[in-house]
């Protein structure tokens, strides 16, 4: 097999606290190809910090240790800020979660998918919102002119997360980090949004790492999943084989959603075991060939 | 603009309530201790007071609207005439105070903020809390004993030296606008020695107070979403603060920059003083001493017009930098 696009082992993210230290991610380690990879656990359990801690953003206090980081066999692990930044937006990016703090207010669309794009490619001013205008098209946006002299505020959600999502895609990353993208928008429009990150991602062949609290949508809309559980991950599964889930915490995740063709009054709750914290994760080894082939 | 009318109308009332139940006799101060009772009739008639209050009111709207605040019983002048004279003493003084304030302590807050704990941060919290604490006067009459007596360095009290004094034609009455306009470099450099000092002392107050707020909006700009967004792209930390932060930042920035510089135009009292400074401070405090209220009240009005004035004027900025205003 080559080199995954990323390969992470023992990846830990530790807040010095006055009680002490804080380990908010616990020696997390996957592979990713041109796949997409959900990660799910419930709040607080150091999702958005894995994604983060990719970046380079994790800022003091925050430490970040790892036995490997590396992007196509490239280590990125404590790089200089200077060669971070050159990784950042233009091969690994990220979409966050609420379209409405994540732009910029006093800036136009326009400007702030044209600076995202020249960062990188440079290029003429011209070709650069020609560029621009082209990934709103992607995005399935109409009016992409009129869009470009628009301000965020002047945008539902919907649109916002488009627009974010063709702005960290304008420069081609290989990676894209989605955390949560859909959990701030109306439920009418999420479906839409998910089936335009994923036509975008699946036709550059991309590796996208889908981080949500929500088992369901991951499961339909990722390959593979990993479940999270307070720094560590206790379980990886491929999406087709959810139902054959060993992990106790991922069995609860699953029987804590409600089902249509069976009815319950109550959803039951899910109690939690210290044992979960330490024990080693289940499912499968971390060295599998991934899928695709690549 | 309707609520600036009543702003405006407001302070009229103020100052014309003030004027009635202060426990000066403004007749007695015209006609003189020694009138006799006919003199005191005839000159209490004159001056409209036998009238009911409301007309009193109107005609002092219609007064203060012409520019006709009355003469001043202690200089013998028409009171606008003497503003004319003084204001721009003032401006002058307090516009150089909040260059000298902003252009050292926006940049000063702002990389307070981006190096949070770091040793600009510290510094600039003890120049900020020496702003805030020390005595206008006695920083004043040091910076007079070491940069005046004993360096030599500025030019003394007052706003020129004795041979420039009305060398430069009046242009706007601003020294250093006039003495440029006239092209005479030696009165200018004579000006900008004496003006140097007591602006620098009130830009050092508004450094402080822009200083501290411009970290504290910084602060909260930096821990915004966009501008993670903005380190996602990959941007340089340099264009995330001024591209990103700081242009949120300009927005209320604009409301502190115009508030402080009101108080410079209207609180520079103390610095006037020691610096024999001949501006609007000074004269309202003079007149006020001397019991010459149609000068305070004028003096008062301005300083007033200029504070509505400046509120306007940030407003209007407001809507051009703010998209969300629109
Ligand atoms: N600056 C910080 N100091 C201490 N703990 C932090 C800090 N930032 C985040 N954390 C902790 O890290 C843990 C993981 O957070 P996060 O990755 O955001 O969780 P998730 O995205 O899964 O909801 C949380 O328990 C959070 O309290
Ligand atoms: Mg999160």
């Amino acid at each position: 097999m080559t080199d995954p696009l990323l390969s992470v082992r023992n990846l830990r993210v530790t807040f010095a606290t006055r009680q002490g230290e804080f380990q908010a991610v616990r020696g997390v380690g996957f592979d990713l190809g041109r796949e997409r990879l959900g990660v799910v656990g419930e709040s607080g359990s150091g999702k958005s910090m894995t994604g983060r801690a990719i970046l380079g953003l994790v800022r003091p206090p925050g430490r970040v240790t790892a036995d490997r980081m590396e992007l196509e066999g490239q280590s990125i692990l404590n790089l200089s800020e200077r060669k971070m930044r050159r990784i950042r937006g233009s091969r690994i990016s990220m979409v966050m979660q609420d379209p409405k703090f994540s732009l910029n207010p006093v800036m136009t669309i326009g400007d702030q998918i044209i600076e995202a794009y020249r960062l990188h490619a440079g290029g003429a001013k011209g070709q650069a919102r020609q560029k621009a205008l082209d990934m709103l098209a992607a995005v399935q946006i109409r009016e992409p002119e009129r869009v470009m002299a628009a301000y965020p505020h002047e945008m539902s959600g919907g649109m916002g997360q488009r627009i974010m999502i063709a702005m960290m895609l304008a420069p081609d990353p290989e990676i894209l980090i989605a955390d949560e993208p859909t959990s701030a928008l109306d439920v009418s429009v999420r479906t839409e949004v998910l089936n335009i990150l994923d036509r975008l991602v699946r036709d550059r062949g991309m590796g996208l790492i889908f981080i949500s609290h929500d088992l369901n949508l991951v499961a339909q809309f990722c390959d593979r999943v990993l479940i999270m559980y307070a720094g560590r991950i206790v379980e990886t599964l491929s999406a087709r084989t959810l139902h054959e889930a060993r992990h106790p915490y991922t069995q609860g995740l699953l029987n804590s959603l409600p089902r249509l063709d069976a009815p319950v009054d109550r959803l039951p709750v899910l109690p939690r075991q210290d044992s979960w914290r330490d024990g080693g994760p289940v499912g499968e080894s971390l060295e599998t060939d991934l899928p695709g082939g690549l | 603009m309707l609520s600036l009318a009543l702003t405006l109308l407001g302070l009229l009332l103020v100052t014309f309530i003030i004027g009635r139940v202060m426990p000066i006799d403004p007749v007695l101060k015209v006609v003189g201790d020694r009138a006799s009772q006919a003199q005191y009739e005839a000159a209490y008639q004159a001056m409209g007071l036998d009238k009911p209050l409301v007309v009193q009111f109107f005609g002092y709207i219609g007064d203060v609207l012409t520019g006709n605040f009355g003469r001043s019983i202690s200089t013998g002048q028409l009171v606008i005439d003497d503003i004319r004279h003084v204001f721009p003493a003032t401006l002058e003084l307090a516009t150089l105070g909040t260059l000298i304030g902003v252009s050292i302590g926006v940049p000063l807050g702002v990389i307070a903020a981006a190096r949070r704990g770091g040793i600009i941060d510290q510094v600039a919290r003890v120049v900020a809390l020496v702003g805030y604490s020390m005595p206008i006067f006695w920083l004043g009459l040091m910076g007079l004993l070491v940069f005046y007596g004993i360096l030599g360095w500025v030019g003394g009290p007052g706003r020129q030296g004795i041979i420039f004094d009305g060398m430069v034609p009046s242009v706007t009455g601003l020294i250093l606008v006039d003495s440029l306009i006239a092209g005479d470099w030696a009165a200018f450099r004579d000006a900008f020695s004496h003006i140097i000092l007591p602006a620098s002392l009130l830009g050092y107050f508004s450094l402080a107070y822009i200083s501290r707020m411009t970290r504290s909006f910084m602060l909260e700009q930096l821990g915004a979403e966009y501008i993670t967004t903005a380190r996602v792209k990959g941007l340089s930390e340099g264009a995330v603060i001024w591209r990103h932060a700081f242009r949120n930042i300009s927005i209320p920035l604009v409301t502190v920059i115009a508030l402080s510089f009101g108080s410079l135009l209207e609180g520079s009292v103390l610095t006037e003083i020691i610096f024999s400074w001949p501006g609007l401070g000074q004269y309202i405090t003079k007149s006020l001493l001397a019991g010459d209220m149609s000068a305070v009240l004028g003096g008062t009005i301005v300083v007033g017009v200029c504070f509505i004035a400046l509120n306007l004027l940030s407003d209007l900025l407001y809507r051009v930098l703010d998209p969300r205003s629109k």
